[in-house]
């Protein structure tokens, strides 16, 4: 038995090495931050100031680029003046990875500045709800409209033309449409997450359809399935799996419009709370809402999988990821068998 | 060294015995369930011409008869199958079934394909159930009757499985279950084991049989391989290529019932020797010789 132990064209790494890569593609990109953040040579551009000595306008915990620090405390020294002092520091705008750890818990816990500003979790609660019914109300017409697209190609030839062009227009293009219609509110940044999710979600589920195995149309034929018959007991079954995962990828989609329909009219949920954060500069919290989106998103997706899995027992069984981890934590929690 | 003397000494495959000649003026008697008049088709192709697949058939097959068609690759096969099952149009003439012209598919006119076709998301059973469901046949009644078909293919166990969980075998003999509980008066088959390893073949090819014996349904077949033709077939419609044409329709006088020990008969081998000549002209290729120089050391001769 051979194996090869570097990446062959189109072979699958074993179980084992697929759990080591997933934890991997996570723990890369943390390293490097923590390298960036903790090792002072890496980059640490500025110089965080701990005691201003005698310039003037130094004051302590005040950020300075490096040569305007060194200048000015070569002229305090030659005036006869105290050097300031102070360590190499990152700009504000990226916190060290405890400082975003730590803001994960705390910006859940922290009181609002304002009266009418709301709490973490009510936030991601609204955007919660703007995505569900925007995605919900999308996939109301758009599946449906998808399907036929596909299964019948003179609706194709009359809907995806015109699709096709609204397709380009940018989704934010629409806000001040839609805030003239739908009041500033909740409806008019569901209209927006519509709008972008909608055009493609027809297109992308239409060509899916189109895909389906001609064969089997004809094989249902033979055994006496009428036009309509075919639609609902073939071709519909035929691609559920592939719509369903299609689903999945156009909530990702659903996600990116969130943050431009949230500024549309008053703007709330997690864009509010992000750029709120952003403005007080704790850009820690502004890292972990991020960082919380992106949790939410995979929670969501690999739920979903979890759940297709299920509610689709004749598909071949693919790796889960969930599955990979839980793999690797057993062994190493249980040792050699 | 001894091969040739023997084909010398073959008998002429038109020569029945009593038993067998007796079987088939019953077959002839037998009302012709399916009748092929004139049936061409034409297919345009890019430049602007038109190429004829299939010119001017006429054969017809009796009930409960077991005809399977053969040709050399090109010669409209399955052209013709599919106008059979109406999954294509001829470009003129008719198929007609119990007299009756024949306009887009049907299930009396039941198909199996080389590809099995199952549908992925039904279980075995479901599969079996759909021709059935399709016709308006109420769910309970539907599945009693599957269960049958699938006892009938040995496929009682694996009811809940799903085609993916199948060899290639067990799909086959679900796809046949599949076609034949909508009753076809006709079952179509496109080299259904064209897939199949040879030992898996020749199990489906008895399995075939005792289904046809036992079933009332007449069988056309389509398949490449001579021996399958001859074991299985009452008639073999040999057809030739560009355009496809009916070559000649042989009576195979191999006696029933069938079995692999057969495959040595005279008969069995003069049938086979003459579908040979018919579909392979001695003149092309055989003895044909590749310009290759040699690559290899003098000496390190392989034969």
């Amino acid at each position: 038995m051979t194996r090869s132990r570097w990446p062959a064209v189109g072979r699958e790494p074993s179980p084992r090495r697929r759990s080591v890569l997933l934890v991997c593609s996570f723990l890369l990109p943390l390293v490097l931050w923590s390298l960036v953040s903790y090792v002072p040579w890496i980059w640490h551009p500025l110089i965080h100031v701990t005691d201003p000595g005698t310039v003037s306008w130094f004051k302590a915990d005040l950020l300075v680029e490096r040569a305007v620090f060194a200048t000015e405390n070569a002229q305090a020294v030659a005036a006869g003046g105290r050097a300031a002092v102070g360590e190499r520091a990152n700009p504000v705008f990226l916190p060290a990875p405890h400082a975003v750890a730590r803001a994960l818990w705390t910006a859940f816990t922290t009181k609002p500045v304002l009266r009418d500003e709301l709490w973490l979790h009510q936030s991601l609660w609204l955007s919660i709800q703007t995505i569900f019914w925007g995605f919900l109300i999308s996939s109301l017409f758009g599946v449906p409209l998808g399907i036929l697209c596909g299964a019948y190609p003179p609706l194709a030839r009359l809907f995806e033309p015109v699709i096709d062009f609204v397709r380009y227009m940018p989704a934010p293009a629409f806000g001040a449409l839609t805030v003239a219609v739908l009041d500033i509110y909740a409806a008019p940044k569901i209209a927006i997450i519509v709008i972008g999710t909608f055009f493609q979600q027809v297109l992308v589920i239409a060509n899916t359809v189109r895909r389906h195995d001609p064969a089997l149309i004809e094989a249902a034929q033979t055994l006496g399935a009428r036009p309509r018959q075919l639609l609902l007991h073939v071709i519909v079954p035929g691609c559920l799996v592939d719509i369903y995962n299609d689903q999945r990828i156009l909530l990702g989609w659903a996600w990116t419009y969130l943050i431009v329909a949230e500024v549309v009219g008053v703007s709330t949920g997690i864009t509010f709370f992000i750029n709120q954060q952003a403005k007080y500069r704790n850009f820690d919290n502004v890292y972990a809402a991020i960082l919380i989106i992106g949790v939410i998103g995979l929670v969501t997706d690999q739920g979903l999988a979890f759940i297709g899995r299920r509610i689709f027992p004749w598909q071949p069984r693919a790796p889960s990821r969930l599955n990979a981890v839980l793999a690797l934590l057993g062994r190493k929690g249980g040792g050699p068998a | 060294m001894s091969a040739p003397a023997v084909t010398t000494e073959l008998a002429d495959y038109r020569r029945q015995s009593p038993a067998v000649a007796e079987r088939f003026q019953k077959l002839r008697e037998r009302p012709v369930v399916l009748e092929v008049r004139d049936l061409t088709r034409t297919f345009a192709t890019r430049q602007g011409g038109e190429t004829v697949a299939l010119r001017s058939l006429n054969f017809c097959a009796h009930r409960r008869e077991f005809m399977c068609l053969i040709g050399p690759s090109g010669c409209g096969k399955s052209t013709l199958i599919r106008l059979l099952a109406g999954l294509d149009e001829p470009t003129s003439g008719q198929v007609l079934l119990d007299g009756q012209p024949v306009s887009g598919p049907c299930p009396d006119r039941g198909m199996v394909f080389q590809g099995y076709t199952l549908f992925p998301w039904r279980t075995v059973l479901g599969n079996v159930m759909f021709g059935l469901e399709m016709g308006g046949m109420e769910s309970g009644r539907a599945k009693s009757e599957a269960l049958q078909w699938l006892d009938l293919v040995n496929l009682t166990k694996f009811k809940d499985a799903y085609p993916a969980q199948l060899s290639g075998g067990m799909k086959q003999r679900v796809a046949i279950a599949r076609a034949l509980a909508t009753n076809p008066r006709i079952l179509l088959m496109d080299e259904p084991f064209g897939a199949l390893d040879a030992q898996t073949r020749a199990q489906m090819q008895s399995y075939l049989l005792q289904i046809w014996r036992n079933v009332d349904v007449t069988i056309v077949f389509i398949t490449h391989d001579l021996d399958e033709a001859i074991y299985l077939a009452d008639r073999i419609l040999v057809l030739k290529a560009h355009p496809g044409e009916v070559q000649e329709l042989i009576e195979v006088p191999v006696p029933r019932p069938r079995g692999p020990a057969q495959f040595a008969t005279p008969e069995f081998l003069a049938t086979r020797r003459r579908i040979d000549e018919l579909i392979h002209p001695p003149l092309e290729s055989a003895g044909e010789k590749l310009p290759i120089v040699r690559l290899t050391v003098v000496g390190d001769d392989v034969e």
